[in-house]
């Protein structure tokens, strides 16, 4: 057997291969949910009304997208890069760390100075984070897909730890988590009366920023170089490790604005359960995108849609909402495959 | 008429549009050594893997010893008695001689090695054909040519009566290509079979009786070495002749670049230069011969910025060098045409456009406050196509589907556009058709008379005596003295190139 | 001095060689997909699939033995599944890795809470009971700790010495050995590069799935979610800090294992009182990233790691 490069693809080559894969992962789903007890066809009618059905399920869908968007474009900028950043969950708890730090009362500054400065901050503690493991790959050749899963697992100790000592709320009655966000420091919704806040607004101009900067700067020209070949872009002169850095920095900062929108948008503290898995949702995001910037957006909106859908889903038709984790992981890797095809033949030798 | 020991029967193979192998069909005698002579990109190669049962043929067949092989088992053609010498070494570096020697010779079901065994009987085999070998070495430790022993140990290991060999002298000194030639003969008259594939005419008429010639897949001829010329293999192997490149005489002018005792830290794979000195000056190709792996990288990578001189000094009109790095080399005005212009030189998923700017995406005209204008980028690159006749459907096009040749023409074209003052052009003609070859030797004579100075390394020593005005060797990290055009033998320079005239160079410094 | 007096204990080594057997198990798997040149990051999945299988196994009345082959089973499936998408596609390993261990803990929540839909407690099984081997307590030091183990506690030991033979001593292992470094040594002699790595990614595979296992097996009697809690990257860690070599990996898991103990020792004693007892959770995993520093340099990767093979290229 054998993979040989299909010049120019045609139409069907390109589109084809990705509408199968998502088609034979409905079949999946489906199947499983049968096993589960359940209709398929009354299953996957109610994941797809939980999402879109009424106004409350898409303002929902929505808000979900809107930390899978950050971690998706967290994810999408560094495997470009080919840096293989999966510590996404813990540079979102940092953001989230921040947060509280500063929107509890420490600062007792007005909203539009505030808001921006925890952003920033937020930002800055992500990319200090993933910072870490980056020095290590340049430096000392140390494979950062090892240091930054565990830096989840630490991160994920050091948020328990801080709301079961410094940051817990006195009038929490014993329960691990922080003080509510001052007034100030909350993102205000996007239309009165709609559960909906700015952190998905935000959400959506930085994939638009990072589409601009991939295509239109010299950075981003850096970047995709050195992801395509870091050899030929020494070679032509390029500062490798500054520019991975560099990425690296814009990846954590990234990562850390999803937990920054979720407790300073959506739930207004922070607890343990602050994400259910958008660090590791993020690479599913970023890869059914393929990596592209605005894809993000398309592929979270899914993403969330069968989380969201799956959730409702299951309270009404006893399916449990793991099949929503099961259709996510079938379609990454039935995409990957996917997208081989589309640009490669299979051949016998 | 001696046995046919392997038969290739009809063999066509084609990669999409691409034919690779057109009705093939060769003949082997016992006894004989034939040569497979043809271009880079012929065919040669595919119809060994074919025959190799790395790939199988669209149709034909290959009978070994009168038996028809299977089609596409690897395994098949070994326990045939058929053992290949691959160009680029099939060698584990991790183990020894002796466990590469082994690997796969007996069932991987089995609970043994039989080392013990194994060892003798290696022994045994080395001392019949003159092969000096260490069992117990590790392969990583060993010098090109003894990894070459050890693959001819291999095979013959395996009681191979028929061997075949892939440009088995790229990489060896005139002298290391001798005793190759001794073995190789000693082999014939044990009774092997040999197939030696090469594009080199003096060699195969040295060493072969019979020539089989190969051009774009098809066999063209077959002819007796007896009844044959250089010439006319040349022109076989070519179709329609070239004209060689004239090169005029021209005055050199002042030194441009010039290293002074440099010597440099071992790069992983590539040895670390000992006090080299060399000088560049306007309007002068400056040959580099050698050997592959005695320190021309660690040259290359200096003048391009990537390393810097542990010792010693680099200059640049006549001024040492500070700070030196890759971004240094392209700013300092020094044109690079890599060895690897695969990985070193394109980036494989990028647009022609993207590759052109590669070198200069953020100086202008190309970049302003950090934004690239591409609009600037697509006119260079409409530019560099249209003037170095680089075929392609246009700017946008991904460059790997480029030819070596096509490729090899735009990364001149990027580099030679604003006259450079001096040129590094490592192996520039490595892998290219001759017509590519021929453009690119033209590129170089015509920047010479433009007045740059030219670094030319190759191991290819015809290539070196054609173009170069001055001729340096080097050798394990050393490098020669300066030999002016036309006042040294290509057996001088093989006495540099295998180290032995640096020995008795020294003994003379020492008296 | 109570701090030093923890290493002197023969309860304390028997506890760290317990720890350490899941990590043993799922080590070598690890390794010998490295070896030849496949880095399996579904590990984390896979021991969670295997945890969960060999306990349900045990808990449908196929014994304990039944569980342990049912959870190899699976593991060399998940293997399969991986190797055919990079051994034979050539796909990212590090996508495909991560996706499998997203498949398989989902796969596994999903039937867990399919099968047992009315439980609130994780139901019990019967584990495994340790045996004593008296002659093990001839071996010095680590000896009288061996010698009170469960039977996949001694399983992981004999993997160690199986797969450091099969490596070292015989033609399938110098294959191994071989493809990992540079795969045309192994197609040029007539051997099958994708066979052999597929094969060792399913075998290597198969021992993460048991690693899984031992836990419910034999550390507790139970499957509950986030039980796995990123042995399996630690177990990768390991590989790294072993050099690819099974008998110093091996030391490196009883060394974490170790220290593992000693955390949690020190965490009941009353120097530990004061400390959030998430300090003591955390240092595995700084442990693991410190390995990891300490012995990149020297380490001799595999040249072939991550470097998928097609027929006829070299």
């Amino acid at each position: 057997m054998r993979l040989e490069v299909i010049p120019h693809p045609s139409l069907s080559r390109r589109f084809l291969p990705p509408i199968l894969a998502l088609t034979a992962t409905v079949f999946i789903a489906s199947f499983l949910a049968m096993v589960a007890g359940g209709n398929p066809f009354a299953v996957l009618g109610l994941i797809i009304k939980g999402a879109v059905g009424s106004k409350f399920a898409l303002l929902e869908t929505l808000n979900r997208a809107t930390p899978l968007i950050f971690t998706g474009l967290a994810v999408a900028v560094a495997f470009r890069a080919k840096l293989w950043n999966i510590g996404a969950e813990a540079q979102l708890y940092s953001g989230a760390i921040v947060a509280v730090l500063m929107g509890t009362g420490a600062l007792a500054w007005s909203a539009p100075a505030l808001i921006p400065a925890m952003i920033i901050c937020s930002m800055s503690a992500g990319a200090m984070l993933l910072l870490i493991p980056t020095l290590l790959k340049t430096r000392l050749g140390v494979d950062e897909v090892v240091t930054t899963l565990l830096l989840n697992f630490i991160f994920l100790l050091l948020v328990s730890l801080l709301l079961e000592g410094p940051l817990k709320d006195p009038m929490g009655m014993g329960w691990p988590k922080s003080a509510r966000l001052l007034a100030e420091a909350r993102l205000p919704r996007i239309v009165d009366g709609l559960r909906l806040h700015w952190g998905f607004g935000i959400a959506l101009i930085a994939a638009f920023v990072i589409w601009i900067v991939n295509i239109k700067t010299t950075f981003g020209y850096a970047m995709r170089a050195v992801g395509y070949n870091p050899e030929a872009a020494r070679y032509a002169g390029m500062p490798v490790n500054l520019i991975m850095t560099q990425t690296a920095l814009l990846s954590g900062g990234l990562a850390a604005l999803a937990g920054f929108s979720e407790v300073a948008g959506l739930k207004g503290t922070l607890t343990l359960d602050l994400s259910p898995g958008f660090g590791y949702s993020g690479i599913i995001v970023a890869m059914l995108a393929l990596l592209h910037p605005l894809g993000v957006v398309v592929a979270a909106l899914f993403v969330a849609g069968v989380f969201v859908g799956a959730d409702s889903m299951s309270r009404a038709a006893g399916v449990p909402t793991y099949l929503a984790d099961i259709m996510l992981a079938t379609a990454l890797l039935l995409m990957v495959v996917a997208v081989l095809l589309t640009k490669f033949r299979i051949m016998r030798d | 008429m001696g046995e046919v020991v392997l038969r290739l029967e009809g063999i066509t193979k084609n990669f999409g549009a691409l034919k690779a192998n057109e009705n093939v069909s060769l003949n082997l005698e016992k006894g004989e050594v034939l040569a497979l002579l043809g271009e880079n990109g012929a065919g040669k190669t595919t119809l060994m893997n074919i025959l190799f049962g790395q790939y199988t043929a669209d149709s034909g067949r290959v009978e070994v010893f009168g038996k028809t092989l299977p089609p596409g088992m690897a395994r098949a053609a070994l326990d045939a008695g058929v053992g290949m010498v691959h160009q680029h070494f099939t060698l584990a570096h991790n183990l020894s001689v002796l466990e590469n020697v082994i690997l796969g010779t007996s069932s991987l079901w089995s609970w043994k090695l039989r080392y013990k065994l194994a060892r003798q009987q290696l022994l045994e085999l080395a001392n019949r054909y003159h092969l000096k070998i260490n069992p117990d070495a590790k392969v990583s430790s060993l010098s090109v040519g003894e990894r070459q022993r050890v693959e001819i140990l291999k095979a013959l290991f395996r009681q191979a009566k028929i061997l075949i060999l892939d440009e088995p002298t790229a990489v060896l000194t005139p002298q290391e290509t001798e005793s190759l030639f001794e073995t190789l003969t000693e082999a014939t008259e044990q009774g092997l079979s040999i197939i030696f594939i090469s594009h080199k005419l003096h060699e195969v008429m040295k060493i072969a009786q019979k020539v089989a010639i190969l051009r774009h897949g098809k066999l063209v001829a077959t002819k007796e070495t007896k009844e044959t010329s250089p010439n006319e293999l040349a022109a076989l192997m070519v179709g329609n002749p070239i004209n060689p490149t004239a090169v005029t005489k021209r005055e050199s002018g002042p030194v441009l670049m010039e290293l002074l005792n440099v010597s440099t830290d071992t790069q992983h794979q590539s040895k670390g230069l000992q006090n080299v000195s060399l000088r560049l000056c306007s309007g002068e190709i400056v040959g580099l011969a050698g050997v592959s792996g005695n320190g021309q990288t660690s040259i290359a990578d200096l003048v391009a910025g990537l390393i810097t001189p542990s010792q010693g000094k680099l200059h640049l009109d006549g001024k040492p060098i500070n700070r030196w790095s890759p971004r240094q080399s392209v700013l300092s005005g020094i044109a690079r045409i890599p060895e690897d212009r695969h990985h070193a030189g394109t980036i494989a998923d990028f647009s022609l456009t993207e590759n052109s700017i590669i070198e200069r995406y953020r100086d202008q005209p190309f970049a302003r406050h950090g934004w690239v204008n591409w609009q600037a980028a697509v006119g260079f690159t409409q530019e560099l196509i249209k003037q170095y006749d680089v075929r392609c459907p246009g700017p946008d096009t991904r460059i790997r589907f480029l030819s070596g040749g096509n490729m090899q023409k735009l990364i001149l074209g990027r580099v030679l556009q604003n006259d450079p003052r001096v040129i590094l052009a490592h192996q520039p003609s490595r892998g290219l058709d001759i017509g590519a070859v021929h453009y690119v030797h033209k590129e170089l004579l015509e920047a010479r008379q433009k007045g740059a100075a030219i670094l030319l390394i190759s191991e290819d020593l015809d290539e070196i005596l054609k173009l170069s005005d001055i001729i340096h060797v080097s050798s394990e990290g050393r490098v020669s003295p300066p030999f002016q055009r036309g006042k040294v033998t290509p057996t001088e320079l093989g006495g540099w190139m295998s180290g032995a005239a640096f020995a008795k160079q020294e003994s003379m410094h020492a008296s | 001095m109570e701090i030093l007096e923890i290493f002197l204990t023969a309860s304390f080594w028997t506890a760290a060689i317990r720890i350490a057997s899941p990590l043993i198990l799922a080590t070598m798997g690890e390794l010998i997909c490295e070896r030849a040149g496949v880095l399996n990051l579904g590990i984390e999945g896979i021991m969670v699939a295997g945890a969960f299988v060999g306990w349900f196994g045990a808990y449908i009345g196929m014994g304990l033995w039944g569980g342990v082959l049912l959870a190899f089973v699976v593991g060399m499936f998940l293997g399969l599944l991986h190797a055919s998408m990079t051994v034979s596609l050539g796909l990212s390993q590090h996508v495909v890795g991560l996706g499998i261990t997203l498949l398989a803990t989902s796969l596994t929540y999903y039937a867990y809470r399919v099968a047992l839909p009315e439980v609130t407690s994780p139901p019990k099984i019967e584990a495994f009971q340790p045996i004593s081997v008296a002659i093990l307590a001839y071996i010095p030091i680590l000896g009288p700790a061996m010698a009170e183990q469960t039977p996949l506690t001694y399983l992981a030991i004999a993997t160690v010495l199986i797969t450091s033979f099969v490596l070292y001593r015989t033609p399938l292992g110098l294959a191994l050995r071989a493809v990992g470094e540079n795969p045309s040594s192994v197609a040029a002699q007539g051997l099958s590069v994708l066979g052999l790595r597929i094969g060792a990614v399913v075998v290597g595979s198969g021992l993460m799935a048991l690693g899984g296992a031992f836990l419910t097996l034999s550390a507790f009697d139970s499957f509950f979610f986030g039980m796995v809690n990123g042995r399996g990257w630690v177990c990768i860690a390991l590989v790294v800090f072993g050099a690819w070599k099974p008998h110093k990996a091996f030391l490196g898991a009883i060394l974490f294992a170790a220290f593992d103990a000693f955390q949690i020792r020190l965490q009941q004693s009353t120097i530990g009182a004061d400390i959030p007892y998430q300090i003591f959770l955390m240092m595995p995993y700084f442990l693991s990233i410190a390995a990891l520093v300490v012995m990149s340099r020297k380490a001799e990767v595999p040249a072939a790691l991550m470097v998928p093979f097609y027929k006829g290229e070299r």
